[in-house]
């Protein structure tokens, strides 16, 4: 196992580079300089070749890289353009928001879609088989910033039930366990659990339908099993693969849940980046994508290494 | 079949009459094609958007960019406006049929290109191996860091709005999981003994892969495509629909979307409309890939 775990870090790490290497690119493919934001329209070249000079802008590229990932690896991200505040700082408090929502969309998602998905593969090719594939196509097929729409229009215009924006009274940016702040959250969670129902669900339906087809469940009929302890067996069977696609939902969820903040003004990363994004605020754009990403490997190497631990057989390919 | 009385064997019988002919693969994927009805109701869902996209010029609609400052908002059902009216008082019907053009393009283009240059890379990389391979699959690696969302938002977000901009960033997003089943199913193919045979005789790489590795492979790469569209079709709704896709005031069904947030509380389902275009469309494309799939017996 731990040779594994070491091989698997190992490989991580040329990953890791890449994804730097992408967000630094991400600047350079940019039209214009990522000063023009910021530079006052009548500068003139003296002052706008200072001011390049001054945020390293002059130097050749791979320079930039080297002095922008030695800042990095010191925990300093640079300082965002808008604001003058340092952009880790920013990402940080709005990556908790987003990992907040991304979490309750889980909590929503994966017992439900495991659920739809084990009676479908148990009772395949009956009605119930049929309800659940609709179920997780449509899952799968909505547009989720239209589906937030219309829950807002059901649930806050017409039944007046839930907030529609925010992620606290009054705009409140400080989450605390309360009914005031989470019912905030009810609308977002659920807009965002319904892609990964229908994932989890299409996933589990057919893991059960193949382990439930397997010689050993009729061997373990055959001893006289307990239907019971015959689906704890396929339980475990199913166990690695479904954990390891639920694991990358949640960093899907993650990277992912920009559209549906924006729809409900949630004070998490994807607002974070829209507005970078609005503004030309490159270097805040920059920070988020990285670190979004990088959660994102970080999400893959867990799923490998608990994929790894329920399931020996991995740890020998 | 009409029995006719001739000897199999002999070779003045009429072929046809003798013997069925057996059934090429092509035929086989159609004539199961034909017989699921949801896969051909959703073939035909697709085609009448996109014939309706391409040709909408030609359907004696009114113009999709004229507004009207006493007309805005108007509900479902109004007097000609059958889908009532936007927010600046322009027919809904017209604008959701015109907004298929840009939603289509900008949904289904990404897929194709991705598809040749994924192919191209994927079948290369499988194919020679070696240092190739490394070269190409771990640069795809790192590109699978990036949830597809948040990699199509970031290029989109740095190259800024525009069509050609969603166009490329789209594109990239795409490329590296079509490569990565490339690859597998070439490296796959590439195991087999008659590869080996057709090397042995001296056909040269080009040769192989042109004869012997695209027929066997291509099917598997275009089904799993075929089930990206629909994705890449929300995720170009929702560029726009985020502002860094399609400019106003072109009619697209995401920047609709987005421009009718505004009419939500006063004419809420109106501003529903787009995104039923965008859902329609994406399970319909989500269905018929998967009818694609079980025709053309490709398995996960």
């Amino acid at each position: 196992m731990l040779t594994y775990l070491i091989r698997r870090l190992i490989l991580v790490l040329p990953v890791a580079l890449g994804v730097s290497i992408i967000c630094f690119l991400l600047v350079q493919i940019a039209p214009g300089d990522p000063l023009t934001a910021i530079m006052p329209v009548d500068a003139t070249a003296e002052e706008q070749d200072a001011m390049r000079a001054a945020y390293g802008l002059d130097k050749p590229l791979p320079v930039q890289y080297a002095i922008w990932i030695g800042n990095l690896i010191q925990g300093d991200m640079g300082r965002s353009i808008a604001t003058g505040r340092p952009v880790a700082g920013e990402v940080f408090g709005a990556v908790k928001n987003s990992l907040l929502l991304a979490v309750s969309a889980a909590v929503i998602a994966f017992p439900i879609g495991t659920a739809l998905g084990f009676l479908a593969g148990y009772f395949r090719d009956t009605w119930v088989d049929r309800a659940v594939t609709a179920v997780s196509i449509a899952g799968v097929s909505v547009p989720n910033y239209w589906l937030g729409i219309v829950l807002v229009i059901i649930f806050s215009v017409n039944l007046s039930w839930l907030p529609s924006m925010g992620a606290g009274p009054g705009g409140s940016q400080d989450w605390s366990w309360d009914w005031l702040h989470m019912r905030h959250l009810v609308l977002p969670a659920v807009t965002l659990a319904v892609v990964p129902i229908g994932i989890v669900a299409r996933t589990v339906r057919a893991l059960a339908g193949d382990i439930l087809n397997q010689d050993f469940v009729d061997a373990l009929y055959a001893k006289g099993m307990s239907r019971f302890d015959v689906l704890r067996h396929v339980a475990r069977n199913a166990a690695a693969t479904a954990l390891s696609v639920m694991g990358l939902q949640l960093g899907y969820l993650l990277g992912g849940s920009i559209l549906i903040e924006t729809v409900f003004n949630w004070p998490g990363s994807g607002f974070l980046l829209s507005n970078a994004i609005f503004q030309r605020d490159l270097p805040l754009l920059q920070g988020t994508i990285l670190v979004l990403a990088l959660f994102f490997v970080a999400m893959n190497l867990i799923v490998d290494v608990v994929q790894a631990a329920i399931d020996p057989r991995i740890q020998r390919t | 079949m009409a029995v006719v009385e001739t000897d199999p064997t002999d070779p003045r019988a009429a072929p046809d009459m003798a013997v069925a002919k057996p059934q090429g693969y092509w035929s086989g994927v159609m004539s199961r094609l034909v017989r699921d009805p949801v896969t051909m109701l959703c073939a035909g869902v697709v085609l009448a958007l996109i014939l309706a996209a391409i040709f909408a010029p030609f359907l004696g609609l009114g113009d999709p960019y004229k507004g009207s400052m006493i007309a805005r908002l108007k509900p479902l059902g109004t007097a000609g406006h059958i889908l009532g009216t936007d927010e600046q008082g322009r027919d809904m019907l017209v604008r959701l049929i015109y907004g298929g053009r840009l939603t289509l393009f900008i949904g289904l283009v990404p897929v194709v290109l991705a598809f040749f240059i994924g192919s191209a890379l994927g079948i290369t990389a499988g194919y020679v191996g070696g240092l190739t391979n490394t070269l190409i699959m771990r640069t795809v690696d790192v590109f699978f860091a990036f949830p597809s969302v948040l990699l199509a938002i970031a290029i989109s977000g740095a190259l800024g709005a525009g069509i050609t901009n969603s166009l490329v960033s789209l594109t990239i997003v795409f490329v590296p999981p079509i490569t990565r089943v490339a690859e597998a199913v070439t490296s796959g193919v590439r195991k087999l003994d008659y590869i080996d045979a057709a090397r042995a005789t001296g056909a040269s790489a080009w040769t192989v892969i042109r004869v012997h590795v695209i027929g066997n492979v291509l099917s598997p790469i275009f089904v799993y495509a075929s089930s990206l569209t629909s994705v890449c079709m929300i995720l170009a709704a929702g560029l726009s629909f985020l502002g860094i896709g399609v400019r106003p005031p072109e009619p697209e069904w995401g920047l609709m979307l987005n421009t009718l947030r505004s009419a939500i509380y006063v004419n809420p389902w109106l501003s529903a409309l787009p995104g039923v275009m965008i859902f329609v469309t994406s399970l319909c494309l989500n269905l018929l890939s998967d009818g694609l799939r079980s025709a053309m017996n490709v398995r996960d």
